[in-house]
């Protein structure tokens, strides 16, 4: 089974630290939600994890091969990313864009074949941009964006999926239908899903594990109603919260006390 | 059905033949329009002749011959080629930059043949022979020089940022220009012809520009073809494009260097022309798509066709004073490119 191990990984920018030894794994089939407070070094762990900020310490591992020891077109057919605010040149069309996530699979010379196409293809199928596929993507709602840089993502047939704050800019019924549909891409597919995440009670409802990073290590790992309590997120966040079981499916929900 | 709605666009095929026409069509003219008019069935019939292993049909006077092969076929090839590797560099450059304004100029080439041209004019060398071939030789190191250096100085640790690129280039370029026009006024014999240079080139000389500035398009449209769909990756963001498995730096300076020669080579014989970099790659831009594997070859068809139809008209405007063909393609461009925007009115980058 794919496990993507991170552990004692230390990493930062220009020889400060953001990270400082974080162990974590992400199993195939599981979500896991990373949380925690602004500069606690979330996207920093997406970022290392996908080659662009350079690890100073420790190791990335996946199924026991050093991760940092591939070539970038290698390591990116084995882990995509949904980034934060994705820009997207305007003019290219949904169908193109995906395409683009063969990148690592293509040689310099000939362009996409059958199954490419295929892969793009089920993509799209996937995430429900079918319709869209000849649309600019200047022409697409936030959410429609969201689900074809999923699809791209999902072309790259990846066995990790990282999410850097991919629901940020969504509204609330957007936010849950990519939460939905990165959960059913773990649950059904067997992909392994590392999430950075703001809002708490999105971690509470649809991870697996949730992940508290703050200062740039991590406090606390485990399932949702172990690692969202009071005591957990007051320390981390540095603010008085209450905790109280959802109405409906009894997980964590996360209200903020105020400093009053 | 899945592929169907990968295949490029419907418009393209029809564009690369539209294109392919035009380049023919500019041909055609470029050789049979000028101070002395040769119809284009005896161009059609002296070129086939040429071309097969018969005899040659002695019906048409010997200057046609001279005309047609020692001046203007070399003349209509070497700005074909221009106009080629100006456009397709251009369509590069805005692409590598994600930024329309971005022409084949922008890093520095222009200034840097600028001062190789005028430092080699100030030697006074004859215009024949060896000469001939100095100025073009001092144009092509000092533009391709000036670019090595911005691209050095730009460096930050292992990467090349493109704004740190783009404001070294302009830094550059505003310093070696300096240098140039005091270099000028120091040996005011140079200024003139090397004025002249910048704005017209050397169009007459022959087969032999030809033959140089060839196997740099050709090498040059061949790494920019290979690395078309890299490009297109790149439209994302760096970040994005690394993490699709691009190797980032090494495309970037790939791309500054075979833009770069086949720039500095086009400039060095054909002074610097303006426009055609800009105006060329975005028209086909709106017709046929931002997509680079497509873009470049169309450019480069699209940019020879312009600057032969540019030549012919810069030659013979005002004949027997011919007008530097870089006031054409301003003159012609700039209002046909205003002319496409006000009609598309959306972004096509």
């Amino acid at each position: 089974m794919t496990t993507l191990s991170i552990s004692t990984l230390s990493a930062g920018y220009h020889g400060r630290l953001v990270l400082r030894g974080v162990s974590l794994d992400v199993r195939a089939g599981e979500v896991v939600a990373l949380v925690g407070p602004n500069g606690a070094g979330k996207s920093t762990l997406v970022r290392a994890v996908s080659g662009i900020v350079p690890i100073g310490g420790g190791s990335i591992r996946l199924d026991g091969m050093d991760l940092l020891r591939l070539r970038s077109a290698e390591r990116a057919r084995l882990i995509a990313v949904v980034p934060q605010a994705v820009h997207l040149p305007e003019a290219f069309s949904v169908a193109e864009i995906v395409m683009m996530g063969r990148t690592p699979y293509l040689p310099l010379w000939g362009g996409e074949g059958k199954r490419d196409c295929a892969a793009a293809w089920e993509a799209m199928r996937r995430t429900a941009v079918e319709a869209l596929a000849e649309r600019r993507v200047d022409e697409l709602s936030g959410g429609e964006r969201q689900r074809a840089v999923i699809a791209r993502a999902l072309a790259q047939e990846p066995r990790v999926l990282l999410l850097d704050e991919a629901t940020a800019h969504l509204d609330l019924k957007h936010q849950v239908a990519v939460l939905e549909l990165v959960q059913s891409l773990a649950h059904a597919h067997g992909l392994a899903v590392l999430a950075t995440l703001h809002d708490l009670n999105h971690a509470a409802l649809y991870a697996d594990r949730v992940a508290l990073l703050a200062g740039g290590e991590l406090r606390a790992v485990g399932a949702p109603a172990d690692v969202l309590t009071a005591t957990h997120l007051s320390a981390a966040y540095d603010l008085p919260v209450s905790v109280i079981p959802h109405p409906t499916y009894g997980t964590p929900l996360v209200l903020p006390d105020g400093r009053g | 059905m899945p592929e169907e709605v990968f295949r490029p666009r419907r418009m393209t095929r029809a564009l690369f033949g539209l294109c392919l026409a035009a380049l023919l069509f500019a041909v055609l003219l470029g050789v049979s329009v000028g101070a002395v008019s040769i119809p284009v069935t005896t161009v059609a019939h002296l070129l086939l002749a040429r071309l097969s292993p018969l005899p040659a049909t002695p019906n048409y006077p010997e200057t046609f011959t001279t005309i047609l092969f020692d001046i203007r076929l070399p003349r209509v090839a070497l700005m074909g080629l221009t106009g080629a590797a100006l456009a397709a560099a251009g369509a590069t450059y805005q692409g590598l930059f994600r930024n329309p304004l971005a022409d084949p100029y922008l890093v520095g080439v222009a200034s840097g043949a600028g001062l190789g041209a005028t430092i080699i004019l100030s030697f006074g060398f004859p215009a024949a022979g060896l000469g001939l071939m100095a100025v073009p030789a001092g144009a092509f190191l000092g533009g391709a020089g000036t670019v090595g250096l911005v691209v050095i100085m730009s460096r930050v640790g292992r990467t090349t940022p493109v704004t740190t690129l783009l404001l070294a280039g302009v830094a550059a370029g505003s310093f070696v220009t300096a240098i140039t026009t005091f270099w000028m006024l120091r040996s005011p014999d140079g200024l003139r012809r090397a004025f002249s240079w910048l704005l017209g080139g050397y169009a007459g000389g022959g087969w032999q520009p030809v033959w140089i500035v060839l196997p740099y398009l050709i090498a040059g449209l061949i790494v920019l073809q290979l690395n078309a769909r890299a490009l297109n990756v790149l439209q994302l963001d760096e970040e994005q494009a690394k993490q699709l498995g691009l190797n980032v730096e090494r495309l970037k300076l790939v791309l500054v260097g075979a833009a770069t020669l086949m720039t500095a080579a086009a400039v060095s014989f054909g002074g610097l022309i303006g426009f055609v970099g800009l105006v060329v790659p975005h028209s086909l831009r709106m017709l046929g798509g931002p997509d680079y594997r497509r873009l470049i070859p169309l450019s480069a068809l699209g940019g020879a066709a312009f600057l032969i139809l540019a030549d012919l008209i810069a030659r013979t405007a005002l004949a027997p004073q011919e007008l530097p063909v870089g006031v054409i393609t301003a003159l012609a461009g700039a209002p046909f490119f205003i002319f496409i925007l006000r009609r598309l009115k959306r972004s096509v980058f």
